[in-house]
């Protein structure tokens, strides 16, 4: 029996030389965020604000955190549906982000996509991706593009591709990969390992539970890290990075963590036995990052619990904006179809005629 | 249409769309091919013989068997801002990339709230009529344009595989470009210079006042010669080309069906849920007085096809039997020829 489910144990969260308390504070509050961000999330959709599936990050704050520090500005994120609190810490507004969740014109996507499918261009988070390995492909055709558009170099574009544990089995996953590692490919596939593909353990799913192996066969290395542990996962990413921008070969990284809730905010997760949810209430990341830092001097209690209402008083003011915001005006509903005006294209609504009667 | 012609030769539907995909390649960095034995081998049908010589490996992407894996790159290189032109060796394969298509390439537009956009071209054949069987002989393009976000083009003619192609690699949105088999060799008229035409629009290729064949891609190419031989015995043919499948131009088609009275759609995919029943249905609501006679559709047989030449045959709809479905809509409404012929 493999045991995938223990995280690779990097001394919990213990700040490295050369990380500003500064940093370590921000990327405290940025966790914080996510957590005050999520629970409100889904205590909103028990409220009947947010309709749809709802994938929460509770339980990933720590990878969230730390993939986000190491991609620059100019890289390119495409990420799982479980997207929330990647937007924000990549730059989204909050408010904009829940209001998405609202169906809100004023979402990031104009109340398009919903939970699922948040994407700013700007930011250059080229999406959520409802369909599990669907972002797949994109991302490393987006790798495919800077490829055919720059020359290696440590100040170049690279692609940084989420996805989680279940979806190392599907076709895209490996054909991506070829042609990845073939064409030599400047990115970065992130498999966010929380020992479930909604209810199903990995080493029920995978013949190779070991994931970041799973590149082998192209040739593509991994490596495995405490996704509990922000900075672990922060330098991993860093170096996958500097190799894709560098060397323009792709890598994985596997990010250990656990769920701590079901797999969408209705799924009660019947399936875990008491063991298996009482040790990812143990691994929680947002309380351990935090005790960590108390007990390095970087935070106190006070500053902690300060950061902690901070984020619970920025939430309440996306769910203000949210709740406050205009829905999407009917008549707005043909708008994004096509990029360009085109002869005859389809405009009824239902029940309308298609035709002019004359 | 957009034209700067300054005269025209007659060329085979295959070189329109080698000399278009060189021209496209030469006007626009941001233009790259991409698919399965489109380089060194030229193409299974060989459409992109010499690009790869000429523009290098860079703009002429030779992919391994991966139909996922590559469209959904080209996708990936459309959202930064490449116009990849993809090549899908029969529209059979298209099945395989079938999310990447449907589920990304159509909805990024519209689900990203119009932040991005996919200039992405798929070049593919389909059609029937090889003995390649029942995997290799669909004509699925109803799939397609069946889905918004996505535009459907099938040119019948040199010329028009020339101004579609341009058109399609010039447009912002993601286009199935559908080709057939059995039009690479047909020759036509091609003007010289640049040609784009406007996704969307349907064409009336030849007038007529008795009867309306309403088709596209192949399937035009034997209206205009059932036609012809109508003609001779004394019908006048009208001739819709329809060009788009997506967006589908309803009015051409009623106004057609409000001059002839009588429509006949000749069609290559599968009858049931097909083109001709969005045809019918079109018809039934904007022209519906006008009808002297119910729409009928020339399409092919619900079955699986069969390899061997005489069951093939039988299931492909064919100009013997176009010739005799718009004869039968003219008797049932007893049509006078020698009126019409005016004799």
């Amino acid at each position: 029996m493999v045991n995938t489910k223990n995280p690779v144990k990097s001394g919990r969260s213990a700040p490295r030389p050369g990380d500003s308390a500064e940093t370590l504070r921000t990327y405290y509050e940025q966790m914080s965020l996510v957590r005050a961000f999520e629970l409100r999330a889904s205590e909103m959709y028990a409220r009947a604000k947010i309709g749809g599936y709802c994938h929460l990050n509770l339980g990933e704050e720590a990878t969230v955190v730390g993939l986000m520090a190491a991609l620059e500005p100019r890289d390119y994120l495409f990420t799982t549906y479980r997207d929330h609190g990647y937007a924000i810490v990549r730059g989204m507004n909050p408010d904009a982000v829940m209001a998405e969740l609202f169906g809100k014109s004023t979402g990031v996507v104009g109340g398009r996509g919903g939970s699922m499918h948040m994407f700013d261009m700007d930011l250059r988070m080229l999406g959520g991706y409802g369909i599990v390995g669907g972002q797949i492909p994109p991302a490393t055709g987006a790798a495919f593009a800077i490829h055919y558009r720059s020359e290696a170099g440590p100040k170049t574009e690279a692609v940084m591709c989420l996805l989680g544990d279940g979806t190392t089995n599907i076709g895209a996953f490996h054909e991506s990969l070829n042609l990845a590692g073939l064409w030599d490919l400047p990115i970065v596939y992130v498999i966010i390992n929380n020992g479930l593909g909604m209810g199903t353990p990995v080493d029920k799913a995978s013949a190779e539970p070991d994931l970041y192996k799973r590149g082998s066969a192209y040739r593509i290395p991994g490596v495995r890290v405490d996704g509990d542990d922000p900075i672990a996962v922060r330098d991993a990413a860093r170096d996958a990075l500097k190799r894709a921008r560098v060397e323009r070969r792709p890598s994985i990284v596997e990010a250990m963590s656990f769920r701590l809730k079901g797999h969408s905010v209705v799924d009660p997760a019947r399936y875990r036995s008491a063991a298996d949810s009482a040790e990812a209430q143990k691994a929680d990341p947002v309380p351990a990052f935090r005790a960590h830092l108390i007990s390095a001097g970087v935070l106190t209690e006070t500053g902690a619990e300060k950061i902690d209402a901070a984020a619970e008083a920025r939430v309440d003011v996306a769910v203000a904006f949210a709740d406050s915001s205009p829905n999407p005006t009917v008549d707005q509903l043909f708008a994004y179809v096509y990029a360009t005006e085109v002869p005859n294209a389809p405009s009824a609504f239902p029940g309308d005629r298609v035709v002019a009667l004359s | 249409m957009t034209t700067e012609s300054t005269g025209s030769r007659v060329i085979t539907y295959r070189q329109a769309l080698n000399e278009t995909l060189r021209a496209e390649l030469s006007r626009d960095e941001n233009v790259f091919l991409i698919g399965e034995e489109i380089g060194v081998f030229e193409g299974s049908y060989k459409i992109t013989a010499g690009l790869l010589e000429e523009f290098g490996p860079k703009r002429v992407v030779d992919t391994p068997i991966a139909e996922e894996g590559f469209v959904g790159i080209a996708i990936g290189s459309a959202m930064l801002g490449l116009r990849p032109v993809v090549e899908i060796m029969t529209i059979n394969f298209t099945l395989i990339a079938i999310d990447q298509i449907v589920n990304h390439a159509a909805k990024m537009r519209s689900m990203f709230g119009g932040q991005v956009s996919v200039p992405l071209v798929i070049r593919t054949p389909g059609g029937g009529g090889q003995q390649l069987a029942a995997t290799h002989s669909q004509n699925l393009e109803v799939w397609y344009a069946h889905i918004p976000g996505l535009k459907v083009v099938a040119p019948s003619s040199p010329a028009d595989a020339k101004a579609l192609l341009t058109a399609a690699i010039r447009d912002d949105d993601p286009v199935l470009f559908l080709e057939n088999l059995a039009l690479y060799n047909v020759k036509g008229e091609v003007p010289d210079g640049e040609q784009i035409a406007e996704i969307g629009r349907a064409a009336v290729l030849r007038e007529g006042t008795d009867v309306t064949i309403i088709s596209y891609s192949r399937g035009v190419v034997t209206a205009l010669e059932v036609a012809a031989q109508l003609e001779d015995e004394g019908v006048s043919v009208e001739v819709v080309d329809l060009r788009s499948l997506r967006p589908l131009d309803r009015d051409a088609i009623v106004a057609s069906a409000k001059k002839t009275s009588r429509v006949v759609v000749f069609e290559d995919d599968l009858l049931s849920y097909g083109i001709g029943a969005e045809i019918s249905a079109t018809i039934s609501e904007g022209a519906f007085d006008f009808l002297d006679a119910p729409v009928r559709r020339v399409a092919a047989a619900e079955v699986p096809l069969p390899y061997s030449k005489p069951l093939e045959l039988a299931a492909l709809p064919s100009a013997a039997t176009l010739h005799q479905v718009v004869t039968e809509i003219l008797d049932d409404t007893r049509f006078s020829r020698q009126e019409a012929a005016g004799v």
